[in-house]
């Protein structure tokens, strides 16, 4: 009864188990071997709050084209275990055509939402099927049963294994290679699920990266060479992948007591003229938002970034959200004009991180990346990004010329004064968050004042962004306005759509602010309709477009808060149909 | 004597002041520091720009634009990790942190105790009046309880900090005590601090006479500490436990190696990070 | 008080300098202390007393003349107490202080530095440090008569000098 269904280009199913069953790793196998196969992907996982032996599950989807979002809805679902499935039912929209498999014999029942659903059923006892097998393990089956339902080729799937489990010893894969062999032969008797395609031609400028590494690989090439950070989810990735590599390639990461120290000491390698940057979630960016305050009077290149999860306060760690933009773009102490941009995709948090190195390095002031946990933590197939030219560049002081005296906060046309890196005779001078006069010397006046607000206010809005400070996509006479991890939703429902009457098009701003106000009013023209798109309960995103920009009276405005992600579906229905009032 | 063949300093102890005049008041105690401090850096014979004097708000916190060092004035709390920044990006800088009862103990004291931990090369000055000045005299974790202010009438009734205590628990490398009428001793402490290795932490007692003027006893409370330095902890702090707050001198040298993760040496290109994520 | 033991003309030399020096360099920072709190009578005095005292380490070099001075770290030098004897006690400063209080900072220390350049020329072996300090304390007792001339002029102010009605400022 396996026989394949019509010639699809993307399959999403999701492997959950519990009690260290493995179900992660099993995600993390088909992955690699998905990307051997010539296939994209996209993989995120979703748990309960237990350290170890909790329920957890490996949400997949893998495609012949780039995966942008997460899908509308799964093909499969292979419970090794029902355990606390309940957890995940929000999570996993199914349908008739969805495949459940899992054991039927279970002391823990299949949940109602799975018998009750309308999907087609499967029964495979993982845990009998196992213990027949020496060293033999669930999760090894089901990867088997996967990867023949979906078409996955055995020797990707082989290769995957072996690569995987290197370090465990030859029993271990020959274990393994059992488990997936039988979980292959008892896949003829499930219900039928879509084949991918296997792939012809060029396979080659593919990385399998997620993008909290991409954010960290992003700061490296942009030139940072300093890290000092405190641990928090879901931006801990990007720390301990950057540690190791910071130290490849002569840099250093410092593990700080807290963020308030940790953006303090970013900001003093900055001085000492060592591009740097900290990483952190929204607890942690509220906690620093005075040092980067810091950082715009004193006039110190820093990024930081902030990988989103849901607020306020502990919130939901796990879980994304795009409910820190009023923190980034509002938080600091009187008027500090900075840089907060986003990145819209995993590939783009490599872009999106180097060139908040280079604007903050360029403008001599702090840079905010708001990335999230959807982009952060999962991981994918992607096109290996574009080597971009962005790098550190910070203008910097010489010793001055016999009888000239050095002016830190010299008043320039760009509002850049050149930057003294500590250790250049003639050129000391005291960085200050007080209010200063050219020269840095602490100043109440208020020529001074308005001088300097006026000179870093100038930095970053006369800056040339060029193209960067937004993508655009699709044709049409509707515009989706988005940004961030919304992007990706937003581009299938496109992609769906484009070539008939409902074609749309899309603005995701990369650049947040400064807002760019007469890009994105060209951008606006002629737009018939305008549909906002972000994942908060407040409409922050709204609000900030709302005091910027002049958007058209019936714009239309899908505003949902996490933790469920905003799905391509969600966005087609809201093109054809309008927003539900 | 040697005094004869000596050579005196690159740069005289004015060298390192800048032409800014400070706020302070008349009579306080941060003038005498700061010239301690600059006589300090003369005999050690610093290139002014090779030096930076990193800190946070306060009176005493004024201190960075007074020299003619490189400098950094940072927010309120903050200057540690500011200047651990700072030094882990630049070894070659020699880095001071200069500090107050209560930046440095009250709203940046986590800091210090990791600091303390760290022991990043660093000198840590902490000019100690038991009292809030920028903000008009309110009680500091080193004020004595029963002291009378507007803020905690009739006195905190909190129990003083005991910084140099905590210091050792913490790992200090170095711990001294010091008093701002005392600018020559408190100089050679100061010498001595910055060419210990490691996290070195040197209180001052500096009074205030505006919001304190009580302290203007403190020279004759002050005495030179009985004993020589230690390396020994547990002598250490019997000793710092036991002392009355006024004993000056190095009370403590430690031998831990300081924290400094090497940087600018590349093994390896960006290109060599990518391609671990190539398929 | 310890004997003082300076027995070379080198030694004896970067002592008399440093005192000088020192005082020369601590009324500058008063005046320009009192300049900082708007007391320019007593800026203009502390001025002046610096002057006075940058003259005399003129004298000294010209009575060095080659004799090359040896660096003497700032805690090595002999002074009781570890500071110049010529120093004024920081502490004794106040914003609202008169001419008064500066000339009797100042009369102090003059009379610890005669002190200290008699005990030297009175415990010295040698012949030339002897004959230099005993002149640099007839100097410094010069001062000291001049400035207790200079004293009559500004009579002791009666309490309260330094009452200030308004409350300090808050800063940061």
């Amino acid at each position: 009864m396996n026989q394949p269904t019509d010639n699809t280009t993307s399959i999403s199913l999701v492997l959950a188990g519990s009690g260290g069953s493995g179900v992660i790793t099993a995600g993390n196998m088909l992955l690699a071997a998905a990307a051997k196969a010539g296939w994209y992907g996209l993989m995120t996982r979703s748990a309960g709050p237990q350290i170890r032996g909790g329920e957890a599950a490996a949400l997949l989807r893998l495609s012949s084209e780039p995966v942008s979002a997460q899908p509308d809805r799964y093909d499969l679902i292979i419970a090794l275990d029902w355990l606390n499935f309940e957890r995940f039912a929000d999570e996993i929209p199914l349908d008739k055509d969805t495949v459940i498999i899992g054991d039927a014999s279970a002391a823990k029942k299949t949940p109602a939402f799975v018998t009750e659903g309308p999907a087609r059923r499967g029964d495979i006892d993982f845990k009998s099927m196992s213990k027949a097998i020496p060293g033999g393990r669930p999760n090894m089956i089901a990867l088997g049963t996967i990867g023949a339902l979906i078409g996955l080729p055995e020797d990707a799937l082989d290769a995957a294994l072996s690569d995987a489990l290197a370090k465990r010893g030859e029993d271990a894969i020959a274990a393994s290679r059992a488990g997936a062999e039988a979980g292959r032969a008892i896949a003829a008797e499930m219900p039928a699920t879509p084949k991918l395609p296997t792939p012809e031609g060029e396979k080659a400028g593919r990385w399998l990266i997620s993008g909290n590494e991409a954010a960290g690989l992003g700061a490296i090439r942009g030139g940072v060479r300093f890290v000092a950070a405190y641990p928090i989810t879901p931006a801990t990735e990007i720390l301990e992948w950057m540690s190791p590599a910071l130290t490849k390639v002569g840099g250093v990461l410092v593990q700080a007591e807290d963020e308030l120290a940790s953006i303090n000491m970013a900001i003093g390698g900055s001085y000492g003229g060592v591009p740097a940057l900290t990483a952190t979630s929204g607890p942690g960016l509220a906690l620093m938002t005075e040092a980067i305050g810091l950082a715009v009077a004193s006039e110190v290149p820093v990024v930081i970034v902030d990988v989103m999860r849901g607020g306020p306060s502990t919130g939901i760690p796990t879980k994304s959200e795009q409910s820190d933009l009023n923190m980034a773009l509002y938080a600091l102490p009187g008027d500090a004009p900075h840089i907060v941009v986003a990145p819209n995709s995993i590939r783009d948090c490599v872009f999106t991180t180097q060139w908040s190195v280079h604007l903050a390095e360029a403008m001599q002031t702090p840079a905010i990346v708001l990335s999230d946990q959807a982009l952060g933590q999962a991981k994918s197939v992607i096109a290996a990004p574009a080597d971009i030219a962005f790098f550190a560049q910070r203008e910097t002081a010489t010793t001055p010329a016999e009888g000239e005296e050095y002016q830190r906060y010299a008043v320039t046309a760009s509002g850049v004064s050149p930057m003294a890196v500590p250790g250049t005779p003639g050129c000391a001078y005291t960085a200050d968050g007080l209010e200063h006069n050219p020269r840095g010397t602490p100043s109440g006046g208020a020529k001074d004042h308005h001088i300097q607000l006026d000179k870093r206010q100038r930095k970053t809005d006369d800056f040339d962004y060029g193209q960067h400070w937004a993508d655009q996509a699709g044709e049409g006479d509707t515009v989706v306005l988005t940004w961030g991890s919304c992007t990706g939703p937003v581009l299938e429902a496109l992609d769906n759509l484009a070539g008939t009457e409902q074609s749309a098009r899309m603005v995701s701003m990369r650049l947040l602010m400064p807002a760019p106000k007469e890009q994105l009013a060209n951008a606006l023209e002629g737009a018939k309709r305008v549909i906002v798109v972000e994942q908060t309960h407040s409409g922050q995103f709204m609000g900030y477009l709302r005091a910027n920009i002049d958007l058209p009276k019936n714009v239309e405005h899908h505003c949902t808060p996490g933790p469920l992600p905003i799905r391509p579906g969600d966005i087609e229905t809201l093109i054809k149909e309008g927003t539900p009032s | 004597m040697t005094a004869e063949t000596a050579l005196a300093p690159k740069h005289s102890p004015r060298d390192y002041k800048s032409d800014i005049k400070p706020v302070w008041c008349p009579g306080c105690g941060d003038y005498s520091v700061l010239g301690s401090i600059t006589k300090a850096f003369s005999e050690l014979n610093l290139d002014p720009e090779n030096v930076a004097v990193i800190s946070g708000i306060g009176c005493s916190s004024r201190i960075p634009a007074y020299t003619d060092c490189y400098g950094f004035h940072g927010v309120h709390g903050r200057s540690l990790p500011l200047a651990a920044g700072l030094k882990v990006a630049r070894p070659d800088m020699t880095v001071l942190v200069a500090s107050g009862d209560g930046d440095g103990f009250s709203i940046g004291g986590n800091h210090f105790m990791h600091a303390c931990r760290r022991n990043v090369d660093l000198t840590y000055v902490v000019m100690d009046n038991r009292v809030y000045g920028m903000t008009k005299g309110q009680a500091s974790p080193t004020t004595e309880p029963d002291w009378d202010n507007a803020l905690t009438p009739g006195g905190s009734g909190i129990s003083p900090f005991r910084p140099l205590v905590i210091a050792l628990a913490a790992g200090a490398n170095f711990i001294a005590r010091g008093f701002s009428g005392d600018q020559n001793g408190t100089a050679k402490l100061l010498k001595e601090a910055i060419e210990h290795p490691g996290f070195s932490f040197v209180q001052i007692l500096s009074p205030c006479v505006t919001f304190r003027p009580d302290q203007k006893t403190w020279k004759d409370d002050v005495h030179d500490a009985a004993v020589d330095p230690t390396d020994e902890i547990g002598r250490a702090a019997r000793r710092l436990m036991t002392d009355d707050g006024f004993n000056t001198g190095v009370l403590y040298k430690g031998e831990r190696e300081a924290f400094q993760p090497p940087i600018g040496e590349a093994t390896a290109t960006v290109a060599d990070l990518e391609g671990k994520f190539a398929l | 008080m310890s004997t003082l033991d300076i027995n070379n003309i080198g030694e004896f030399l970067a002592h008399a300098h440093a005192l000088e020096a020192e005082a020369a360099s601590q009324y500058a920072d008063l005046a320009e202390q009192m300049e900082v709190h708007n007391n320019t009578e007593v800026a203009e005095l502390f001025h002046k007393l610096a002057e006075i005292e940058g003259k005399h380490i003129g004298k000294i070099d010209d009575k060095a003349g080659d004799t090359p001075i040896p660096h003497i770290p700032p805690w090595e030098y002999k002074w009781e107490g570890g500071q110049s004897p010529e120093a004024v006690v920081d502490m004794d400063a106040h914003y609202m202080m008169t001419p008064h209080h500066a000339l009797r900072m100042s009369l102090k220390a003059e009379e610890r530095a005669a002190d200290f350049f008699q005990r030297i020329a009175d415990n010295t072996t040698d012949e030339e440090v002897r004959s230099l300090s005993a002149e640099m304390a007839e100097e410094e007792r010069d001062h000291i008569k001049w400035l207790n001339e200079w004293l009559k002029k500004y009579p002791e102010p009666e309490n309260g000098w330094d009452e200030d009605m308004d409350p300090p400022m808050l800063q940061e």
